[in-house]
């Protein structure tokens, strides 16, 4: 049975489905912006989101309760989760 | 083809070689048989660091980064220079007292440096652990990234009409070489540069492999802001036998953290040994225990060219006729390459030098030493 | 503590689960390790006992029922730190229950008498110019994120690129409410209509085929066409095609078949030909610990991997494998029919331009890269592969674009936290599963 859960995304608290991954909730709550939901800058500064959605490319880095570069498609949100992505 | 001067290898030595030479006027070929720096010189850290284990130590290195410092004046960031410092860190007050010793030589040697207590250096670094007596902050370091700035020398001499050709030296002779596919190519002068690799062409070379391992970490931009390298790294470059790891972090332009040191003797395989990479981070967690939570991307190993007495040879050879050597370097090849040049050129076309040869001739050792090493 | 596992199982996809299945029988204590949070590898993502395909309920209900099976999810493989041993790094942040679990190790090293690797496949991706833009995906890559959560209903998608995934992403798209603009192929007619008749010689596929044709019934299909650039502004919004077409859309999946994950079996030192691990007919690897099975050894879609994953499942634990080599014979020549009817083509090759960026973790363009003659030379002096994708990315696109070989697999093969690599020597004593 899906639950609702809270979590916050730069600083934003957002709810979604428990057992979504993080990239989906930055894809959510990019969502009532009518952006996509970007993860990280580039090098040279541009932005980018999620590529191959299996833990390959890691362009889904975000940072995730302070530990930076974590695999965004490959993290499932929980409870209190806090998320800072690029914007 | 008339060729002055033939330099084998195009690692930071060769190419350094190849500029100062070339500038001097003299025809340049420089064989490489790989790409240009992609030996120890695309391995090791380019922390470009004034050493003061012994005089002749100071002399070359600090000579050398003064080169260095007017080198990447015109492009710094081609060379992916920064003027980061080096902060020596002492664990206790013994190393603390040899911080100050060390200062004082330094400051003789009319480089600036500053003595750290622990608050300061808490402050300058705040993901070391507490409990660190202090440190010395050497102000006139910094660090490149080797490939490139081998390749610019390379470029500069090229410009000068040098030429690079790609080949295997397998066989020095008097007056000249002769490479795997049988190629002979004469020239007055030889230059061998080929780092670890010398003692293929010469194995009565005084020089061993002496391989070191290397990490890179995802970017983690201001977790370490200059290069810090622990006091106790003195005991580890100079052991004449045995594994040994040091603490040493460097922060690149880029954010991310470089991870060094080791020693290993008696192996020439190239692969990444994963105790060894273990101790080494394990030993650097000890100083900054935050590292343990960074992501490590890559690890890779080199061999660096390690003499009996730790100063590279730079100088005539007797073993060959025209033969001369810049090789020897140890863990200081890319900090003294452009002193070593400078050093070789003036020998080789008779001019006054700016720092004395003496230490580095490679006569100094005596068949005798040459046994025993 | 080293835990030692009679067998252990890289990948918890078909091939892997199903290698689980054949072995667990024999009563050898097993271990499947996971990189993701939850089982079921690509085409069964989100988890086995959610598909519609009922073998993979049964396999994950047996596997349940099995007392000798143990699954490590959100598990990655960092490197072997001596034969016949495998450093592991667990993520707590992925499978949120595995956190304040007693016991529980962020980094452990698991040994292993008979080692399966099962690590599937990753998309081939080619850059064009646009690619980099946000909502420019692969096409499993997007069909991989909508299965977690990324929003598509009501979104306008171009799917594109080449293979019959293509429209298993749109059928998934489709059926989470997006709105498929186009498939677009880049196999010509000819191809297609070669590999339709195929289809005969594999009746469960020509079914498949036929009800994806029905569910996508109203989405164009264009073939031998193909995608020459992503336009707009700060994320993707019209996908511009080779016949000069424009199309409007809010995601992009753009994928050109796959590629078998070989970075452990290599690291391993098991023989990998043309880009597949090299297996005999039981599977084997060069290594005779060490067993391949689906996607690794060569892409052939899920029926091949279940039938080489009964195989190797079934040596790997000394037990007969039953009935497992005629199946795996008949989707091996499926297989050889979709290499050849989805290949990519030359044009593919050239779609980029001087400033459309090649590596994407460091940012460097096809004109850097072009002037180069190998990935070594190109890497020490562009830092393209120095990235934390360690070159999976842009080494295939390399391959693709210049011919270059990347170098061997370094170590750790994954990024790894260097806490977990100091477990390499902490952990010292050694205990039976």
């Amino acid at each position: 049975m899906p639950d609702l859960i809270s979590i916050s995304v730069n600083g934003a608290r957002i709810g979604v489905t428990e057992g979504v991954t993080v990239a989906a909730a930055l894809a959510l709550a990019a969502q009532a912006r009518g952006s996509v939901g970007a993860t990280r800058h580039s090098v040279t500064g541009a932005l980018r989101a999620p590529l191959c959605g299996m833990g390959v490319c890691q362009e889904c880095r975000v940072t995730v309760d302070g530990r930076a570069h974590v695999l965004s498609c490959q993290t499932l949100c929980r409870e209190g989760m806090q998320i800072e992505a690029a914007q | 083809m008339t060729i002055d001067v033939l330099i084998v290898g195009a690692g930071i030595i060769g190419a350094a070689c190849a500029d100062a030479l070339s500038a001097r006027g003299l025809q340049v070929l420089v064989i490489e048989q790989d790409t240009v720096g992609s030996g120890a010189t695309a391995a090791g850290m380019g922390h470009l660091v004034v050493m003061d284990d012994n005089p002749a130590e100071l002399a070359l290195s600090s000579r050398s980064l003064q080169l260095w410092r007017d080198f990447v004046a015109a492009q710094p960031q081609q060379h992916e220079y920064s003027r980061c410092g080096t902060i020596w860190v002492a664990a206790d007050d013994e190393e603390l007292a040899a911080a100050r010793a060390k200062a004082g030589v330094m400051s003789a040697a009319g480089l600036s440096c500053e003595m750290l207590d622990a608050a300061q250096l808490a402050e300058l670094e705040p993901n070391l652990r507490p409990g660190l007596a202090g440190g010395l902050l050497v102000h006139g370091d910094g660090l490149v990234y080797p490939p490139k700035s081998a390749r610019i020398l390379l470029e500069r001499a090229r410009s000068r009409g040098a030429r690079l050709m790609t080949g295997e030296v397998r066989h020095i002779a008097d007056g000249g070489v002769q490479l795997a596919d049988g190629t002979r190519l004469s020239a007055d002068a030889v230059v061998l540069a080929a780092g670890s690799r010398s003692t293929a062409l010469l194995p009565e070379l005084p020089v061993v492999p002496k391989k070191g391992h290397v990490m890179i970490t995802d970017r983690y931009p201001g977790f370490v802001r200059h290069q810090l390298v622990e006091l106790g790294y003195i005991k580890s470059a100079h052991a004449a036998s045995g594994d040994s790891v040091a603490f040493n972090l460097q922060p690149r332009p880029t954010g991310q953290v470089l991870i060094g040191s080791s020693r290993q003797f008696d192996t020439t395989d190239l692969a990444a040994e994963p105790r060894m990479m273990a101790r080494m981070l394990g030993h650097a967690c000890t100083f900054t225990p935050g590292l343990a939570e960074l992501n490590v991307l890559r690890c890779w190993t080199g061999l660096r060219a390690a003499t009996p007495d730790g100063l590279p040879l730079i100088g005539r050879s007797g073993l060959r006729r025209g033969l001369w050597l810049a090789t020897g370097h140890e863990g200081l090849g890319i900090t003294t390459s452009l002193a070593s040049a400078e050093l070789l050129a003036a020998q080789m076309c008779g001019e006054a030098a700016a720092i004395a040869p003496e230490p580095y001739l490679p006569n100094r050792f005596t068949l005798p030493e040459l046994i025993r090493a | 503590m080293k835990l030692l596992y009679d067998i252990i199982i890289v990948g918890a996809g078909p091939a892997g689960l199903e290698a689980a299945r054949a072995a667990a029988p024999g009563g050898a204590s097993i271990c499947i390790i996971d990189d993701n949070p939850l089982a079921g590898g690509q085409i069964w993502r989100g988890g086995p006992q959610q598909q519609k395909d009922s073998r993979a309920r049964t396999l994950w209900q047996s596997l349940q029922a099995a007392r000798n099976v143990t699954i490590m999810s959100a598990t990655r493989v960092l490197y072997s730190p001596a034969p016949g041993e495998l450093l592991v790094q667990r993520d707590a942040d992925a499978a949120g229950t595995q956190r304040g679990q007693a016991g529980f190790r962020a980094a452990e090293v698991l040994r292993y008498q008979r080692l399966i690797l099962a690590t599937g496949a990753r998309e081939l991706l080619l850059p064009f110019p646009g690619w980099t833009l946000p909502g420019v995906t692969g096409a499993g890559g997007l069909q991989a994120l909508a299965k977690g959560g990324y929003p598509v209903a009501g979104r306008r998608v171009v799917v594109a690129g080449s293979g019959p995934l293509l429209l298993a992403v749109a059928n998934t798209l489709k059926a989470r409410g997006a709105h498929v603009a186009a498939i677009v192929e880049q196999a010509p007619r000819s191809a297609l209509a070669r590999f339709a008749f195929s289809l005969l010689a594999t009746p469960s596929k020509l079914l498949q085929a036929l009800q994806l044709a029905r569910d996508l019934r109203g989405v164009p299909y264009r073939h031998g066409i193909w995608v020459r650039a992503a336009h707009g502004e700060g994320r993707v919004q019209r996908a511009e095609l080779s016949d000069g077409s424009q199309i409007e859309c809010d995601y992009l999946a753009c994928g050109f078949g796959l590629l078998p994950n070989t970075e452990l079996a290599r690291s391993l030192g098991c023989t990998v030909v043309h880009g597949a691990v090299q297996v005999d007919e039981w599977q084997r690897t060069s290594n005779p610990a060490i067993y391949c099975a689906g996607e690794g050894s060569g892409v052939g879609g899920v029926d091949l991997a279940l039938a080489e994953g009964r195989i190797a499942g079934g040596m790997a634990a000394s037990l007969p494998a039953a009935g497992a080599l005629a199946a795996r014979s008949r989707w091996r020549r499926f297989a050889i029919r979709l290499a050849e009817t989805f290949a990519p083509r030359p044009e593919l090759k050239q779609l980029a331009d001087d400033d459309t960026i090649v590596c994407r973790c460091e940012d460097v363009t096809h004109g850097e890269l072009k002037a180069h003659a190998s990935w070594r030379s190109a890497k020490l002096h562009t830092r393209c592969g120095m990235g934390p994708c360690q070159g999976r990315i842009c080494g295939a696109a390399t391959a693709a674009l210049y011919g270059w070989q990347p170098d061997a697999v370094r170590t750790p093969i994954s990024p790894a936290r260097a806490g977990s690599i100091i477990a390499t020597v902490t952990e010292t004593e050694e205990t039976t599963a």
